[in-house]
């Protein structure tokens, strides 16, 4: 038996090589598929992202009436005007604070919501989750209502205390404060689920030897839970940095950029000159200038993710 | 039913070779284990033989057919994976069933089949559970199900115990070898442990960095290992391996351990190594089993030595020892009431008649 | 209050232990003040929505208490959903939002499938890709995508300003790129040994995929759903740019464009209209509130 085994094994092999490339065939195949399987993801991302991306340069060295090159002249432009710095000025105010409350109010509140029983977590969480479901352009309506200049309910309430009324929306200060304070209200709450989610992962066994080691809350924190978390207090920290700093909503409907343009995003001043106004070539110009700090925040957020996916 | 070939095959990734050229003949029925530590090739062999890796080179052949080209669902085997893969989202049958189903059987046999599989394997009662409802063990039975149901001509198994605790590990094995007297499909199991392929195998096949180190029946592979990797893979506690040289005494062959303790050979073992050059550097191989308390009345071939015993582990039918020879530790198993104590002097007596010699160079047993 | 009596009872060796769950219990309490404070926070505007959309333009303008609804009325409800017009930006909103769904969902499993299973000629490049494309915010993009359109619009005579179906085409930059990324996810944890099992049961790709792959990832589909229909369902720049006639527009521009007129005391109704439009989302995350943050969490884990 074992010698019609061989036999035909011999027989066999000098069919093998030809065989072998049939397989190599089936294995082009499979990138083939592959290939196909990727192609609308591709397509999507080339035409839509990419091409307009580039598109966009493009645009941004035309002047007004896009007929002619004019280089880096609406760069030049931008920088000559006071509107432009004070836009600079106010997206990152505007970002760094914003992130900041939000990443203080999320990790003090997810520790609140880790403290409390288990079963009624989910309930608590629930709740203080709605800021972030709810689509920022109708949360945002309520906030321009809770702020409006004759009727607002906050100044209602503070006139009991003796205070304002407060122009909220109608003076420079208060007008940043308010577009800050609906953005961390929109946007805590995403820390608030990333910190909590981080906060489970740490294993309770830390933190029982942490505090046999000696370690009062603060230094449990501190030496515990914060280094455990360093990764994803970076990301989500990074990331909400790049949807803050390209914010367009929120600041579009409270103030439109009012008062006097000073509250002025680079996405809602970019709106406002090449969408308003139909300055495209400027608007371009103006909305590429988010691109060197998105794009360092990127390349930080990708090292972050990669390192995570590494230590899984 | 078929049997398995495979001839000359090797895998390669990228310039490493996995597995360096394997011939191996497996017969109808037949219960082959390839067994060894990891990285030495077993599992990559095994996914060749399923067509779940290419060849680099070489020919498997199933039944006859080489099938080194042909897609695992062609080939007409079954697998049973390390962690079961059962379909998480499929109930038990629908699991066993799911190769029938795409094949597009009638309603009918796939009933019957899976009937009579899930009453083989004595999982009737969890024919509508989900893989997340059963205990390992269950997890199994199903795994194996869904290979018995497709009635292929091999089944394969990539270390499927491995993955359950050693209680239940010993029964699924006894069930294995149930299912396979009863079904007498050809099998190819893989797996890092020597107990399992002991007590299930036909023949073993033991592998080691890419090669086969020897085929053979659990006992040929025990009482005569070809290598010193076989010797000391095979058995537990390992057998010992202490370096030792031939000599000449009154015209007697004798074994020289250390400078004091030095046996004679006997007659058989005498005859047999008397040809080797006297100054090779030489490896004695002996079973713990081999090592045993000294009694009044020793059989000829077996010699006693005076040492003082490092630790012992009372394992209640027997006491392991540990002890040095010149610094190289050695392990033998003495009756439980002999006496042997932490820290104690003892006689202990070494059965030649059983022993090996090895090259220490090649590690041939000569 | 059983601490503080093992307290008193126990002897003074105990009370290290029972200072410790004192401490713990006091814990307790401050969290929840804290909590109950964070909750007022953060539930304030939706509940003022529902307060405000349940009053009268009279008592709206009589500046009573705002918080407060002294006669309640549903009239606000009943002129929205019997107006044609907020009726059409609804159905304009579910309809670009679920087709942008199905759209999302027949790109981004195929192709999460081929980047987590199929090692192919730059697969690893093309994954980081899409990470890096879900990071580009819709502000850079909507300037030159608006002169894309006009362009092509003029090239070929297809109408696609101010047309609601061309968000069908705009929705997927922001929602594919995430759902992809959260699928290589959820698909390259599905041992390997299950599409394994499969090849060797005799399935096709097409059958792994379709009966092993998306039955087992399952939750990480829901959750990638969810949160297509959500991103769609709140964009707002993109139909504010390149929709403005009052039938092509979809809810959150419809409502903040066509209810603020400067009437000041119209209140009751934006209220009403931007609480419905926020109803769809908030319904869907009070059922699967569960998929909703997975989902929001599996972001921040590599594929």
């Amino acid at each position: 038996m074992a010698d019609v085994v061989v036999q035909q094994g011999r027989v066999a092999r000098t069919s093998g090589t030809r065989k072998r490339g049939s397989l190599r065939n089936a294995l082009g195949h499979k990138s083939t598929v592959a290939f196909f399987l990727t192609l609308p993801l591709i397509l999507l991302i080339v035409l839509l992202v990419l091409y307009p991306a580039f598109y966009s340069v493009y645009l941004a060295t035309l002047n007004k009436a896009m007929t002619k090159f004019v280089g880096l002249g609406n760069f030049t432009f931008l920088f000559k005007r006071e509107t432009f710095w004070m836009v600079v000025k106010q997206s990152c105010i505007f970002a760094i604070t914003a992130v900041v409350f939000k990443a203080l109010i999320g990790f003090i509140v997810a520790h609140f919501v880790h403290n409390i029983p288990g079963k009624k977590q989910r309930k608590w969480r629930g709740m203080l989750l709605v800021p972030w479901v709810i689509p920022p352009a109708m949360s945002t309506l309520a906030w321009l209502w809770l702020f409006d200049p004759s009727y607002s309910a906050f100044n209602y309430t503070l006139s009991f205390f003796g205070v304002g009324p407060i122009p909220w929306l109608g003076d420079t200060f208060w007008a940043r404060f308010a577009v800050i304070l609906v953005n961390v209200w929109y946007g805590a709450p995403f820390f608030l689920i990333m910190y909590l989610a981080a906060l489970k992962s740490v294993p309770d066994q830390l933190y029982e030897a942490a505090a046999i080691d000696g370690a009062n809350w603060w230094q449990r924190i501190w030496y515990v839970t914060l280094p455990m978390m360093r990764n994803i207090i970076a990301i989500t920290t990074l990331f909400s940095l790049i949807v803050t700093f390209a914010n367009f909503d929120i600041v579009r409907i409270l103030t439109s950029g009012g008062p006097l343009d000073t509250t002025h995003l680079f996405a809602t001043w970019a709106f406002q000159v090449g969408i308003q106004s139909s300055d495209i070539p400027l608007g371009a110009c103006v909305s590429l200038f988010m691109v060197p700090i998105l794009a360092v925040a990127a390349i930080f957020i990708l090292r972050d993710v990669t390192k995570r996916g590494n230590e899984a | 039913m078929a049997d398995v070939s495979l001839r000359k095959v090797i895998k390669r990734y990228d310039d490493v070779e996995a597995v360096r050229g394997i011939d191996l003949d497996i017969a109808d029925h037949e219960f082959i284990v390839l067994v060894g530590p990891s990285g030495c090739g077993k599992s990559t062999t095994l996914r060749m033989i399923a067509g779940l890796e290419d060849i680099s080179d070489g020919d498997i052949m199933i039944g006859g057919d080489v099938v080194n080209d042909v897609p695992p669902k062609d080939r007409d085997i079954a697998m049973v994976f390390q962690n079961y893969a059962l379909y998480p989202h499929m109930t038990v049958a629908e699991n066993m069933s799911f190769g029938l189903r795409l094949k597009h059987y009638p309603k009918a046999e796939i009933k019957a089949r899976v009937t009579e599989a899930a009453r083989l394997l004595d999982i009737t009662d969890l024919i509508d559970r989900k893989p997340k409802q059963l205990s390992g063990g269950q997890r199994q039975r199903v795994a194996m199900g869904r290979a018995i149901v497709r009635n292929p001509k091999v089944f394969l198994f990539d270390e499927p115990l491995s993955n359950l605790d050693a209680k239940l590990r010993v029964q699924m094995r006894i069930e294995i070898k149930k299912v396979h007297q009863k079904v007498r499909t050809t099998t190819v199991y893989v797996t890092h442990d020597q107990v399992e392929a002991m007590t299930l195998a036909d023949r073993v096949v033991v592998m080691n960095k890419g090669r086969i180190e020897q085929i053979g029946t659990p006992n040929e592979l025990y009482h005569k290992p070809a290598t010193r990797f076989v010797a000391g893979f095979i058995g537990s506690p390992a057998m010992n391996f202490i370096p030792c040289r031939l000599e000449d005494v009154a015209g007697k062959l004798q074994i020289r351990l250390t400078d004091r303790i030095a046996f004679a050979l006997p007659p058989a073992r005498a005859a047999r190594y008397n040809a080797l050059p006297r100054n090779d550097k030489l490896v004695l191989g002996i079973r713990p089993e081999h090592l045993t308390e000294s009694h009044a009345h020793l059989e000829p071939g077996i010699e006693t030595f005076d040492t003082v015993l490092d630790v012992t582990e009372p394992m209640g039918m027997e006491t392991l020892v540990y002890f040095g020879l010149e610094g190289t530790p050695v392990c033998g198993r003495v009756n439980p009431n002999a006496g042997a104590t932490d820290g104690a002097p003892m006689r202990l007596a070494m059965d030649l008649n059983n022993m090996h010699l090895l090259n220490e160079e090649t590690g041939a047993v000569l | 209050m059983s601490t503080v009596a093992i307290d008193k009872a126990g002897p003074s060796r105990k009370v290290k232990y029972g200072s410790m769950s004192r401490d713990r219990a006091w814990a307790l309490r401050w969290s929840y003040f804290f909590l109950v404070l964070f909750a007022i926070f953060f539930l304030t505007p939706p509940v003022y929505m529902l307060i405000t959309s349940l009053k009268s333009s009279a008592e709206i303008s009589a500046a009573t208490n705002p918080w407060w609804v002294f006669h309640p009325t549903l009239s606000n409800y009943v002129e929205l959903l019997t107006s044609n017009q907020f009726l059409r930006f609804f159905w304009n909103s579910s309809i670009v939002a679920i087709v942008v769904v199905i759209i999302t969902m027949l790109i981004s499993i195929p192709a999460a499938f081929a980047l987590a299973r199929m090692k192919f000629w730059g697969s690893a490049t093309l994954a980081t890709g899409v990470f890096l494309t879900y990071l580009i915010p819709d502000s850079l993009l909507f300037i030159p995508l608006f002169k894309m359109l006009a362009v092509i619009q003029d090239l070929t005579g297809i109408t696609l300003l101010n047309r609601w179906y061309v968000l069908l085409f705009i929705y997927p930059t922001l929602t594919v790129p995430f759902c992809t990324w959260i699928m290589i996810g959820y698909f390259a944890s599905i041992p390997k040994e299950l599409d394994e099992a499969a090849l060797i049961d005799g399935a096709s790709w097409l059958q792994t995929l379709t009966r092993i792959f998306i039955p087992v990832a399952l939750p990480g589909l829901i959750a990638a759903t969810i949160f297509a229909f959500t991103v769609s369902w709140a964009q707002f720049l993109y139909p504010l740019v390149f929709t403005t006639s009052v039938d092509q527009l979809v809810l959150p521009v419809g409502i903040t464009t066509t209810l603020i007129k400067g009437d000041v005391f119209n209140w009751g109704q934006i209220m009403t209209g931007a609480l419905l439009g926020a109803a769809p989302p908030l319904i869907i995350y009070a059922f699967l509130m569960d998929y909703y943050i997975a989902g929001l969490t599996a972001g921040a884990t590599k594929g």
